[in-house]
């Protein structure tokens, strides 16, 4: 929502596109490999992993311009990994604003700051402020530039059904509906997915009690880059509010709603003005400040039983709903983009098994599940839910004031990558290693002379060894080799001796990895990998 | 184990500490206490015994 007087897209900082329907109408009914419906960052990120695999794709949208406000605003590290690995961080990283500090504070007094995992051997910090229009701006550029992708704006999706090999969609648009045939579908419609419902399917699981408004403001406030998480302050009694730094002089204000307060009358634009000035004395700003945008949410994990029916795959929050607090909604559909894209691609090219589309939903639906486990976490000490919650959390943050060890209660539990341990195309660990990171989970950051480990990735599969010479018996499959150092950082940080080697996916999990490697183990994991048949 | 005559002396000090407390404040400044004294005994799952052990006989 915006100030009376201000269209919906009215914005004090960014100007919204017009997009019109497609003009050449000739060819829209011509058969697709893949369609994706929704553009945000979700659906773009889905079309520009798939290009990057050679596949062609039509991207479909409601709407004529990107999504209103702000919305999703932390990028996390393994998400500008994704973006790195697109080709698409660069607009990123030199408009967003990282960060790595947070801190909390319990009725006007700081009671902890903490330091997200952070450090020279990272090539990108573990966290980034951008607002989700120039996410999606950023994104769509790329989009634009990329001829495998078929971008139709204004373009509903009205009917799902299944075809031959394939579903069958009908889209209209203003200048008229057609149908279009695709082998696959990406639902990447969002929380209110259109898919979802014509599919007859249902998100299932908890709402929290707790509901916040997120405001934005624009205002020449002098503080860094740090995440605020204000308990229990004195313009909102038992309530919490966090504060996040954007770019272009933008604030986001975060703030939980009493029990019992009407919602109807929290969303009123003279209320919202009142609450954020309260806010912004309590935060110590007494200048000018203007209103941007504001909306409403409630703390829910919601997802679907299996993000996969038929030919149709859901990614993003038409396949969960996670709190806003635990920063995984955009990150993780980000990340379903990805694991989707890299194997519909080899499926699509015959490169795979058609099985291997069955290990998305045990990893990405893993992911969702993991964060609900740390969201429910949160969600309890910022919205306790009863007396003894209540009681507890009052007891840890009154004790923060005088002794420390208490405000480590109130740390917002980092989200790091999910390791993929159940996943049916993931190898069981090597037992002789000493340390470094399992198979199923990223492969971490270290620098290598000039770069970094990431950075000598290739586009798919990647096989990094400490000296083993594999290449010329393995030059048969579709892998890149990498020869590091042993006794590097690299080899450090792998527990890497010079007879290991790991073998890393296009999405930058590890497969498999092998204390001492022979050239047959890394063939048969590789075809594993792929949902292939071995010998 | 606290010798008796210690233990007694927190016996004493908790009482009066509790009614120098509001009665709207002793459930606080008891969970506090809990997690201060959690803390100095460093033992999860000794602390989680004595919160089943306490926990007993509330009706009796």
């Amino acid at each position: 929502m915006r100030p009376a007087g201000r269209a919906e897209t009215d914005s004090l900082y960014f100007t919204y596109p017009h997009f019109d329907p497609p003009a050449e109408r000739s060819q829209l009914s011509d058969p697709a490999a893949v369609a994706i419906v929704g553009a945000g960052p979700v659906g773009l990120t889905a079309a520009l992993a798939l290009a990057k695999e050679g596949i062609r794709s039509v991207l479909l949208d409601a709407k004529a311009t990107f999504n209103d406000g702000s919305r999703a605003i932390c990028i996390a590290r393994q998400s500008y990994h994704i973006l790195d690995r697109l080709g698409a961080v660069g607009p990123f990283l030199e408009k967003s604003l990282g960060w790595t500090t947070g801190r909390s504070f319990y009725r006007g007094r700081q009671i902890l700051e903490f330091q997200m995992p952070d450090s020279p051997r990272e090539k990108y910090r573990p966290m980034y402020n951008l607002e989700q229009q120039y996410i999606e701006q950023f994104l769509w550029d790329a989009v634009a530039r990329e001829p495998l992708i078929d971008a139709r704006w204004q373009s509903r999706v009205t009917g799902v059904e299944d075809a031959d090999a394939g579903v069958l969609l009908a889209v209209e648009d203003p200048l008229g509906g057609y149908r279009l045939k695709a082998d696959w579908l990406l639902a990447a419609d969002g929380a209110r997915s259109t898919v979802r419902g014509l599919r007859d399917l249902r998100l299932k699981g908890e709402n929290f009690e707790g509901r916040y408004v997120i405001a934005d403001v624009q205002m020449d406030h002098d503080y860094p880059t740090i995440r605020r998480a204000l308990f229990d302050p004195d313009c909102r009694r038992g309530g919490t509010i966090l504060v996040h730094r954007q770019p272009d002089n933008i604030w986001r204000i975060d703030y939980q709603l009493r029990d019992g307060e009407d919602e109807a009358e929290a969303i009123r634009e003279d209320t919202v003005r009142a609450s954020v000035a309260a806010v912004l004395q309590e935060i110590g700003y007494s200048g000018a400040w203007d209103l941007e945008w504001w909306s409403i949410y409630s703390a829910n994990t919601l997802a679907l039983d299996d993000y996969r029916d038929g030919r149709v795959f859901f990614i993003g929050d038409s396949a969960h709903i996670v709190p806003i607090f635990g920063v995984r909604g955009l990150n993780n559909g980000l990340a379903d983009a990805q694991n989707i894209a890299w194997k519909l691609a080899r499926v699509l090219q015959g490169k795979a098994g058609e099985a291997l589309l069955d290990s998305y939903t045990p990893e990405r639906r893993g992911a969702t599940l993991d964060v609900f486990v740390n969201a429910s976490k949160s969600a309890r000490f910022m919205t306790p839910p009863t007396a003894g919650w209540q009681l507890m959390r009052d007891a840890a943050l009154n004790l923060a004031l005088s002794h420390p060890f208490a405000g480590a209660l109130a740390n917002p539990r980092q989200m790091t990558p999910y390791t993929y341990e159940d996943s049916p195309i993931v190898q069981p660990d090597d037992p002789a290693f000493e340390g470094g990171p399992c198979p199923g989970a990223t492969l971490p950051e270290a620098r290598v002379e000039e770069c970094f480990l990431s950075d000598l990735l290739g586009p798919g599969f990647t096989l990094m060894s400490f000296g083993a010479d594999l290449a010329d018996s393995l030059s048969d499959l579709d892998i890149t080799f990498v020869n590091l150092q042993p006794a590097s950082e690299a080899a450090e940080v792998l527990a890497a001796e010079a007879t290991s080697a790991y073998l890393v996916r296009p999405d930058m999990h590890i497969a498999a990895r092998w204390h001492e490697v022979d050239p047959d183990s890394i063939r048969q994991a590789f075809i594993q990998s792929l949902a292939g048949e071995t010998a | 184990m606290m010798t008796p005559a210690d233990l007694e002396t927190v016996y004493e000090a908790m009482a009066e500490q509790l009614d120098a407390i509001a009665p709207t404040k002793r459930e606080l400044f008891l969970a506090k206490l809990v997690l201060l004294l959690s803390n100095d005994l460093a033992d999860a799952e000794r602390v989680r015994q004595c919160i089943a052990e306490a926990a007993g006989n509330l009706d009796a």
